[in-house]
């Protein structure tokens, strides 16, 4: 007879405020709104004319403007780096695909009898290629992905240097400048295409089955095989993505210069795009990801750029900050922290 | 003989050396000389120092990317002190201070609230970069006759009338030798290879883990630190805006070494022969004179993707090996009672 | 209380809770010194909390523990080593890449002014390893040694620390019958030497082989001391499994019994086995048959429904599938012939645990259909709430995380995900651990419906009685080979405990 009455498994141990992370898409952007929401709140008080916004023939102008408009590079890369690190993984190349992408326009676009799809295309198909090259190490060689996009990390901007000729290169075509410096409907170019891209992003996520494949690969791979998911694939797919969304940064970066710096272009920005992911409220485990938190990390960070730069503060200590930002969020994602600091706030559960 | 399948990565790494400064040889005049190599050493030195203790880093199964800022932010402390009337004695004393007090801070944290280690270094990264331009906003150059004469003249030590090795490289050469001392002739370097080969494991066999954890990144705080110091000697300046990506060369020249960078296996000496690969190839581009500087950093991605390959190529035979040698118990005979 | 003077180690009245589970109650444990002790039990018996517990992982609540006379208390496992009590587990817990010598002497190394003496640490690691009659080049890495060689390391090292009580737990898994043998007579070896041995294991004939006496656990508390000479297979099995022979009453297997037992086979496997997992068997699965795999912990159950699910690869011998060989390189292979599989540890390889009860349940439909095309949201909701419904699934809502549900509520996600597929073959290791009783009575009635539906089911349970009742046929497993099949009316527990427990003589 089944004597055995197992007590049930003791139930997990956890405070409420971060267990019920409900399912209401706008929910999960509780705590970087508020990140950002407190930066605005102290611009208000102390920054003059922060809030200004003025129509001049036809352009927005404004603080808030530019922080849209340069935060762009940082918001399309958030977007690839939020699935990858999403798988578990990391991308530390971006910057340097940024740079390669860069390169092959403009020196494609100083050619003549190039048509203008061309271009595009072959600056953006180069960066998927690059991102294909880093699925490729990670899904197929199962190399670490900090290793295996350290590699292009550090060769990318040699590729760059051998693309551009180690000059920088500049071009004045209208059309390849219009994606860093137009604006439609008064709002600056880039801005519509960080927005264009989240939403078409979030539709393919969410529209197929892919959204689900990457968080539940990121959260439980071995379950997530066993019930069939091809895990190789998707990592190998993931890394693809964030190549095209470099190449998308990378065309908007030489635009809004009107030049291709192989040395500049992108320069540290993969690490201010981990940092936007991991505000955004990814996790660096894997997992639950979350696009639109990521494009408010990208802002919180740009935000915190802008203000500084309003405060008067040299652009060079601008970094201090971002460290404090990146413990404060490493250390409220740490389970052990959260078990010994927020330990009487917490509720049994019987 | 039998190499023990351990040493295959160094040996590849000894071997493209060879290859690559032979060929320098071969192709370039005065290539062979005896000032290229004190070159290779004196100019590599602080480079070769943060290597050091990034080794000992990446062994342990972390990953410390501070160096670079470190590495300016003593710069210029050291530059900012000097000009503010300390001994050079003070200076450097208070600036490797500063590189171990904040490099345990980064272990604590590592330690303690199992933050990930990439995290808290790039917090670092942020924040000696910024503090080095708080210290001072530009380069600062440095006119104590410590650093101008002593070092330069009087601590070189004369090899011929006309090649004498800088004081960066003597240093650069005893960091290395402790190095390699503490990771192979040292309990402390022993557990360091225990945690990085297999964190949990060490933990039951009784090493203290965190307590190594925090030494180990307090290690390459003062190694990172003691670049900074290297580099003043080198620049007789200092500048918060330097050695930018610093950190990447660093750990290239560990995995080109043979350090693995999951953790556990790793050569001090290795990482040594890594800096100096890094430097030959700077140097071979040097002289070919037309040949771009460009190709350096794809060189260098390439040698990386050569050794990381191997390195997994090594693992997956040794993991076939183990596996091999568990066998089922089958061997266990008929079953019995067989039913219908 | 009186002490035996040849008692090492005496342990009395052991008490252990963690929250809301009294692992172990009142549990008396004697080990005399040159004697080999296994330490039985099936799962949730207690064995390796009391493990813990003896080794300093887990603080006891209350009993008293002596050794050699002395009350220890010890708070680490370094205190414990330096009591001299010490462990080798299973996974053999050394560092891989380092060499032999290092490991027997980490954190250990003789030193001279702070420098480490290598040839010296050499030379105590060639006398440690002699001293269980081995002699071995110490200076290769661990890694680079078997597995048998590398638990012998373990077992030197643990000496090394001067150890009075040596605990082995599960030293035999990964063996062997030769390098079986070669630790045993390491273990005799020991024996003779005046040590106390402790070993934690499920290998019925090796429990006879080598101990002297056999401590039983079970459900946290003591089942009985006996010394191994006197107690008869049969009992030891009885013992363990919870059923006096007398009490077993006169069986029925259900309404199964009057099932014929000619089937078209779906599933078959001739002479199927993989080194290191389990012998080259057979086994046939019935259309719509419910066929049980019963058999001890660690008697290859689960690796066998591995093999079926091509999550191993099958190394000998071939699978059939409607009469014709199918070989299943991944699971979404296998899921795409129709085969579903809850796997025994729902938490580490079966619940997506941060995703929500929809999406757990839809996972391995979606995967079937592709990635391109996601299952229209009414669609989940329909199907979710389906399963729901029939499984009775208790939440507020699908949208909850899974991680957040009790052990049965995860267990019927489980079973609704592979549900959902519509499979052919359902394979189900333990559906009905650690779940309560309501819910398991419930899985249960569902599988056997699933049956009477026509689908093809592989049951693997350790509760004797669960797999009597429900299964049409039963497969018998002991020691990761099959030791024997019963069908229809000779399905009861007495005979699947015989079967088990084989042995010619009792």
């Amino acid at each position: 007879m089944n004597s055995v009455v197992t007590a049930p498994a003791p139930a997990p141990i956890k405070s409420e405020r971060f267990q019920k992370r409900e399912i209401r898409w706008w929910s999960s952007l509780l705590w970087p709104m508020a990140g950002l929401g407190l930066l605005l709140l102290f611009n208000l008080i102390f920054t003059q004319g922060f809030f200004h916004i003025e129509i001049r023939d036809g352009h927005l102008y404004g603080v808030l403007i530019d922080i849209l408009n340069h935060g762009s590079e940082v918001m399309l890369l958030s977007l690839g780096m939020t699935v990858v690190i999403a798988t578990a993984g990391v991308d530390l190349s971006v910057g340097a695909v940024m740079a390669i992408a860069g390169a092959v326009a403009a020196q494609l676009i100083n050619r003549a009898g190039v048509p203008f799809p061309v271009v595009i295309g072959a600056s953006l198909g180069l960066a998927v290629v690059a991102g294909c090259w880093n699925g490729l190490l990670v899904a197929a060689f199962d190399v670490q992905p900090i290793v295996a996009t350290l590699i292009l990390m550090v060769a990318g901007r040699g590729v760059a240097q051998l693309i551009t000729g180690g000059q920088i290169i500049t071009f004045n075509d209208a059309r390849l400048s219009f994606i860093g410096n137009g604006s439609v409907l008064g709002l600056p170019f880039p801005v519509w295409l960080s927005f264009g891209m989240l939403g078409l992003t979030a539709l393919v996520t969410r529209k197929t089955a892919i959204g689900l494949f990457i968080e539940s690969v990121g959260d439980n791979q071995t379950a997530s095989t066993y019930s069939g998911v091809r895990a190789g694939r998707i990592k190998f797919l993931v890394y693809a993505f964030a190549g095209l969304c470099s190449g998308l940064a990378g065309l908007v970066a030489c635009s809004n210069i009107k030049c291709a710096d192989a040395n500049h272009a992108g320069l540290f920005l993969e690490l201010d795009a981990i940092l936007a992911v991991v505000i955004g409220g990814t996790s660096l485990m894997g997992g639950r990801f979350y696009l639109a938190g990521a494009i408010v990390g990208a802002l919180f960070i740009q935000t915190l750029t802008t203000t500084m730069y309003m405060q008067n503060v040299s652009a060079d200590i601008a970094p201090v900050p971002k460290a404090l930002a990146v413990l404060i969020v490493c250390l409220l994602q740490s389970p052990v922290f959260r078990r010994k600091v927020m330990a009487p706030f917490r509720r049994k559960r019987a | 003989m039998r190499v023990p399948v351990k040493y295959i990565p160094l040996l590849a790494t000894a071997f493209v050396l060879v290859c690559l400064y032979a060929s320098g040889c071969i192709a370039f005049d005065g290539f062979g000389s005896l000032r290229v190599v004190v070159d290779l050493f004196g100019g590599n030195a602080f480079l070769g120092v943060a290597a050091v203790g990034a080794t000992f880093v990446i062994i342990s199964g972390g990953i410390d990317l501070s160096v670079g800022s470190v590495v300016a932010f003593t710069t210029i402390l050291i530059a900012s002190l000097l000009a503010h009337g300390f001994s050079p004695f003070t200076a450097i004393t208070l600036a490797l201070f500063s590189g171990v007090v904040f490099g345990a801070f980064m272990g604590y944290l590592i330690a303690a609230f199992e933050l990930p280690p990439f995290l808290v270094t790039l917090a670092g990264l942020f924040l000696f970069r910024g503090m080095g331009f708080m210290v001072h906003s530009e380069s600062l150059p440095i006119t104590h006759p410590f650093f101008l004469d002593t070092v330069t003249d009087k601590l070189a030590i004369p090899l011929n009338d006309r090649v004498s090795i800088p004081f960066t490289a003597t240093c650069y050469i005893a960091v290395l030798i402790i190095g390699i001392f503490l990771a192979h002739y040292t309990r402390f370097g022993r557990a360091i290879y225990a945690i990085g080969g297999d964190e949990q494991s060490a933990g039951l066999m009784g090493l203290p883990v965190g307590r190594i954890k925090v030494l180990v990144y307090a290690l390459s705080g003062l190694c990172s630190a003691l670049a900074g110091v290297v580099h003043t000697f080198y620049m007789s300046s200092g500048d918060p805006a330097s050695c930018v990506g610093m950190e990447l060369d660093a750990i290239a020249a560990v995995v080109i070494g043979g350090t693995l960078l999951t953790g556990g296996v790793g050569f001090v000496a290795g990482t040594a022969m890594g800096v100096l690969i890094l430097g030959l190839i700077q140097m071979l581009i040097e002289f070919k004179g037309d040949v771009n500087t460009w190709w350096t950093p794809i060189v260098v991605g390439f040698l990386l993707l050569v050794f990381i390959l191997l390195q997994n190529v090594i693992s997956a035979v040794s993991k076939r090996f183990v596996s091999r040698a568990a066998n089922p118990a089958s061997a266990k005979g008929l079953p019995k009672g067989q039913a219908a | 209380m009186a002490t035996d003077p040849q008692a090492l180690l005496e342990i009395r009245g052991l008490t252990k809770s963690f929250p809301g589970v009294k692992a172990l109650q009142g549990v008396d444990f004697t080990v005399r010194r040159g004697e080999v002790h296994a330490l039985m039990g099936e799962n949730g018996a207690g064995k390796s909390t009391l493990i813990k517990v003896l080794t300093g992982v887990y603080p006891r609540d209350s009993g008293t523990v002596r050794l050699d006379g002395t009350e220890i208390r010890p708070d680490s496992p370094k205190a414990a080593e330096a009591v001299g009590i010490s462990t080798v587990y299973q996974e053999v817990n050394l560092i891989p890449h380092l060499s032999v010598a290092e490991n027997i002497c980490l954190g250990r190394q003789p030193t001279r002014l702070g420098m480490i003496r290598w040839r010296a640490m050499a030379r105590r690691a060639e006398a440690a390893m002699a001293r269980l009659g081995l002699r071995v080049d110490v200076t290769r890495p661990l890694s680079s040694c078997s597995i048998a060689i590398q638990q012998m390391v373990a077992i030197a090292r643990a000496l090394d620390v001067s150890a009075k009580l040596l605990i082995l737990d599960e030293p035999t898994s990964s063996l062997d019958e030769n390098e079986v043998e070669e630790l045993f007579s390491v273990i005799r070896k020991l024996r003779g030497e005046g040590l106390g041995v402790v070993i934690v294991t499920h290998f019925l004939d090796q429990v006879y082989a080598i101990s002297d006496r056999i401590t039983v656990l079970r459900d946290g508390g003591l089942v009985g001391e006996y010394e191994t000479a006197r107690l008869p297979r049969m009992e030891l099995v009885s013992r363990m499994i919870g059923k006096e022979l007398s009490q077993v009453p006169p069986t029925q297997s259900g309404d199964v019994a009057g099932k014929s037992s000619t089937r078209e086979p779906f599933v078959e496997l001739k002479q199927c086995g993989r080194r290191g997992s389990i012998a080259p068997m057979d086994l046939s699965i019935g259309k719509g048959e419910i066929v049980g795999l019963a058999g001890l912990l660690g008697s290859g159950r689960t690796e066998t429904a591995r093999l079926i699910f091509g999550i191993d690869k099958i190394q000998t011998g071939e699978m059939r599938v409607e009469g014709k060989p199918a070989e299943y390189r991944s699971p979404s292979e296998a899921i795409r012939a129709g085969f579903a599989f809850t796997p025994e540890n729902r938490k580490s390889d079966g619940i997506i645990p941060h995703l929500s009860i929809r999406e757990n349940i839809m996972l391995a439909l979606q995967a079937r259909h592709g990635v391109a095309k996601a299952i229209s949201r009414k669609q989940q909701d329909e199907i979710v709430e389906k399963f729901i419904q029939l499984l009775g699934i208790s939440t507020p809502g699908p949208e909850q995380l899974v991680m957040n549900l009790s052990g049965g509520n995860q267990q019927k996600v489980l079973l609704a995900r592979w549900l959902a597929t519509q499979p052919r073959l359902l394979i189900l290791d333990e559906p009905t651990r650690g779940i309560d009783v309501g819910a398991k009575a419930e899985i249960l009635k569902l599988m056997q419906s699933l049956g009477r539906d026509g689908m093809s089911i592989l049951f693997i349970s350790s509760e004797l009685e669960e797999v009597v009742r429900y299964s049409e046929r039963v497969v018998v497993l002991r020691d990761r080979a099959k030791v024997g099949e019963l069908a229809g009316a000779q399905i009861n527990e007495e005979a699947i405990m015989h079967t088990i427990a084989g042995g010619a003589s009792e």
